[in-house]
């Protein structure tokens, strides 16, 4: 008992500082978004938020699209990663991981440089011929050759398709992780019961995997929507600044020309809540909390 | 040096309104191995967790060799504690973890190679000191959780559930490893478990709780033959217990009959609770049987059969070598001095 | 798990770190090349590098991130050990509360995080009258790094064996001998991954030190700004030392551990063996 009390104190000091710079400046964020200019409550900013529909629309679109592409990919290969020797699942799972540890930016500083028009993509297309042959066949295609603009490059940078891309490169590892870690777990001897029972593997998969990697599952589109959702800069670096999301809407009011912290405030508290549902749906479901922590 | 080396006066204990000990008065003799004995959750723990000064009772004193030690911080505490799971340092070898209060105590270290070396002797590990605790067996780490309290040369040894961890075999090894290194180096042990047996073969005294409270103190021989309510009764042994009615002094009556048994004192026609031991029946004839009744089941035990006695008011368990069949119908007997009488608790 | 992978298993894990690894790949190859062009190889050099060694904004954006990484991983150490020792022997239910908040950071989106660094340091900047600089941007790093400590030595202090403490204290220990000689070095293999942990996440952070150095400029923010400006392979040249110092230093953890696992393992062994 004395012990528990003497432990408790030393917790004084973490609680003071979570409080002043976890909790109060959230706080600060849900008042500042009621907040006018002059200092008055107001609702003024989130109807202010209209003139962004489409930047909402298109945050939460792009990063819908990043999440189900990052599923379709990493569902399998967490599952193919978890048939493999265990020697190679150690190593695997590390290089999996290394990229994750190189700064952000750069990592997308190597797809600028491979995505632009005279990038090594392009380059490559270029030099086996790529366009060349483009250009013939359409030439020859074309109604009018004359008015036939030939092609040195496909227009892969500054697309949504390159911010999807970007997305995708950044935070698959996000998706595979989780539900790698939720496969591996299971135990054999369910699946062996299952076998057992009468089950073929596709049935296995279906009724015993399938079901168990769940968790897994939402872990991993929680861990890819949220950082998609939220992120600043990849749309600057990968989508050419035309395709602006909330995270450039955040920063422009707070560091950018359009200063305005209370419009910011409230477009960040819109943020909290559709990373608070994602959360909610995920900790329904369980134990998805303790992978996103693993990471 | 005073009789009572510790003594607990009128402990009581709660947390936030739960109470945990009711009023516990118990005193410990100098070299004495004391049990403290009872079910789960009967205050045993926390008994022992009050001596070694883990916990400080919500009131009553604590008295360790004639002085109040209530305020004392266990570190201070002429005592150690052996632990359920050892809580062995698994940073450590073994030679460390022994002397690990001797450098506390800033003994020196040719001392400490010393009083080390004599205590891995005295726990028949003699070249363990190199090893890693976590590379240990149960038994094994057990004995250096022995040895790292021995060292200190406590007045008072404190187990608690000691041997809980361990299978059937090694738990009877180590019962008599016990006994005898508390008969070698001659301090007083009080030790916790909730295995009757246990407390039987090691101890000197057996202190019986349950609920929080102490139920009887006596000799192993005492408590087992003389129990002094039904709970004691029951939890020590295999017993029956079923309702009776004392007529007057020696006279009780049950399953509609009476019997003549040892018992006084009680008040006339008094509801007592009548505790016989399986093993005290003898299976007579039925013309010589005070009782009659049909066996239901019987299970053989090895040294005896597990008899299932049903008669018209009561199903008696009997340990007997006679081999019964089911639906046989048989005669027990009783003596006065099988029939133990209990006031209602 | 069935243990048998099939062809096309191994095919779609290749082509996964095809994908993961070329760009890097790239990158680290076209740091080498003599020439600005991100397509074309024209030659070997090693210009790229001493250019950088020689760009003054550079070298003090480097300083100030190792500065502040190491300050802050140090604190959040430090701070988060005590903190993770209490909140384990508190009573459950603040406990589980305190825990709550303490997910916070490691749940929340980082610009949430930044931001609302940033409004709290402007709001208390204009009372107690200072600017957003290197003070502000620390005490970002330790607010985002401690969660990060706790979640590491938690779960050794749960693997502790209940009466480890007592047991210090049993054998003479005061209080704070037994937080020192026992409970610290028993928990040590979670302080040193929650260090390492903290000073890398600082190291790489980007976002919420975008929001809270004010003037002062970290590596990450360096970066930033010259990928804004786009052509400069000496960007390539940062990321290639980062990669082979992460690298490293992943391979000595994973070694660390290996070697960690290998030793318990034989433990286990032996006792099973017995």
């Amino acid at each position: 008992m004395r012990n528990r009390k003497m432990a408790a104190l030393t917790t004084v000091p973490y609680v003071i500082w979570m409080a002043l710079f976890v909790v109060i400046p959230l706080v600060l964020i849900v008042v500042y978004a009621f907040t006018s200019k002059a200092g008055g409550f107001t609702l003024q900013n989130f109807s202010a938020m209209g003139d962004y529909a489409k930047v909402f629309a298109r945050s939460l679109w792009l990063a819908l699209a990043a999440t189900v592409i990052c599923l379709i990919i990493g569902y399998p290969v967490a599952y193919a990663l978890s048939k493999m020797g265990p020697s190679f699942q150690r190593t695997a799972i590390m290089l999996l991981m290394l990229p994750m540890w190189i700064n952000f930016l750069l990592r997308t500083y190597a797809w600028m440089s491979l995505l632009e028009n005279t990038g090594l993509i392009n380059t490559f297309f270029d030099n086996i011929g790529l366009f060349d042959l483009i250009n013939k066949i359409a030439l020859s295609l074309a109604s009018d050759p004359s008015a036939y603009q030939p092609i040195d490059h496909f227009q892969m940078i500054n697309t949504q398709g390159a911010v999807i891309l970007g997305m995708v490169y950044n935070y698959l590892p996000f998706m595979i992780m989780p539900i790698y870690s939720v496969i591996v777990k299971i135990d054999r001897s369910m699946i062996e019961a299952a076998q057992d029972l009468g089950a073929d593997s596709v049935t296995v998969f279906r009724k015993v995997i399938f079901p168990l990697s769940l968790p897994g599952v939402l872990s991993g589109i929680t861990m890819v929507f949220v950082p998609s959702v939220s992120t600043f800069i990849l749309s600057k670096l990968l989508g050419g600044g035309m395709n602006m999301l909330l995270g450039d809407l955040i920063e422009l009011q707070f560091m950018g020309g359009a200063y305005n912290p209370y419009v910011g405030s409230a477009i960040s508290l819109v943020m909290m809540i559709i990373v608070m549902i994602c959360m909610t749906v995920m900790n329904r479901f369980g134990d998805g909390e303790d992978q996103a922590v693993m990471l | 040096m005073s009789e009572k080396l510790i003594n607990l006066e009128n402990i009581h204990k709660d947390y936030g309104g739960k109470v945990v000990l009711d009023n516990i008065n118990l005193y410990v003799r100098d070299k004495e191995f004391v049990t403290l004995l009872g079910p789960s959750g009967c205050g045993k723990t926390t008994t022992l967790r009050i001596i070694g000064g883990f916990e400080t009772p919500s009131a009553g004193v604590v008295y360790f060799d004639g002085k109040k030690i209530n305020d004392l911080p266990p570190h201070k505490r002429p005592v150690n504690t052996v632990f359920q799971r050892y809580a062995l340092f698994t940073h450590m070898n073994v030679y460390d973890n022994i002397a690990f209060g001797l450098r506390i105590a800033k003994v020196s270290e040719n001392v400490i190679k010393d009083r080390v070396t004599n205590m891995l002797k005295l726990i028949n590990l003699p070249d363990y000191a190199k090893r890693e605790v976590s590379s240990l067996s149960g038994g094994e780490q057990q004995r250096i959780a022995i040895a790292r309290a021995l060292v200190n040369h406590p007045r008072v040894l404190l187990l608690d559930e000691p041997l809980g961890a361990l299978d059937l075999k090694l738990r009877k090894e180590m019962q008599r490893e016990l006994k005898s290194i508390q008969q070698q180096v001659g301090i007083t042990f009080v030790y916790v478990t909730h295995d009757q047996e246990e407390a039987l073969t090691m101890s000197d005294t057996i202190v019986v709780m349950n609920k929080g409270k102490i139920q009887q103190i006596g000799t192993p021989v005492d408590i087992y033959n003389e129990p002094k309510n039904a709970f004691v009764a029951d939890f020590i042994g295999e017993s029956n217990i079923l309702d009776g009615v004392m007529h007057k002094d020696r006279l009780v009556s049950f399953c509609g009959k009476n019997f003549d048994c040892l018992d006084s004192g009680f008040e006339k026609d008094e509801t007592v609770d009548v505790v016989v031991r399986p093993e005290d029946f003898e299976i007579v004839p039925i013309e010589d049987a005070q009782l009659v009744g049909t066996v239901k089941s019987t299970i053989f035990m090895g040294v005896h059969n597990e008899i299932m006695v049903e008669t018209e008011d009561f199903t008696w368990k009997v340990h007997s070598i006679y081999n019964a069949e089911v639906g046989d119908k048989i005669g027990l007997f009783l003596t006065p001095d099988d029939i133990h009488i209990m006031h209602k608790s | 798990m069935k243990k048998k992978s099939t062809f096309s298993q191994r095919l779609l894990i290749f082509l996964l770190f095809f994908f993961l690894y070329a760009p890097i790949i790239v990158l680290i190859i076209f740091s080498f090349n003599s020439t600005k062009s991100r397509s074309v190889w024209t030659g070997f050099t090693f210009d790229w590098y001493v250019k950088l060694f020689n760009n003054s904004a550079i070298l003090s954006a480097l300083y100030t991130t190792l500065l502040v990484s190491v300050l802050a991983a140090v604190i959040a150490t430090i701070a988060g050990t005590f903190a993770a020792v209490g909140l384990f022997n508190m009573k459950k239910r603040p406990r589980d509360i305190l825990l709550q908040i303490n997910n916070i950071p490691v749940i929340n989106a980082d610009i949430i995080t930044g931001v609302s660094l940033c409004v709290l340091f402007v709001f208390l900047g204009k009372i107690f009258n200072f600017k957003l600089g290197f003070g502000t941007l620390l005490i970002a790093h330790i607010t985002f790094n401690i969660p990060y400590v706790i979640l590491s030595v938690m779960p050794k202090l749960r693997q502790l064996d209940k009466n480890l403490f007592e047991a210090a204290q049993d054998l003479g220990c005061t209080w704070m001998q037994a937080f020192t000689k026992v409970i610290i070095p028993e928990i040590r293999p979670g302080i040193v991954n929650g260090l390492l942990m903290a000073f890398t996440l600082s190291v790489d952070d980007f976002v919420i030190s975008y929001f809270t150095a004010g003037s002062v400029e970290t590596l990450s923010m360096r970066i930033y700004a010259m990928t804004k400006k786009r052509i400069s392979p000496e960007i390539n040249a940062i990321s290639t030392i980062l990669f082979v110092t992460i690298l490293l230093l992943l391979i000595i953890i994973n070694v660390r551990q290996a070697q960690q696992e290998k030793a318990s393992a034989r433990k286990r062994a032996e006792f099973e063996n017995r």
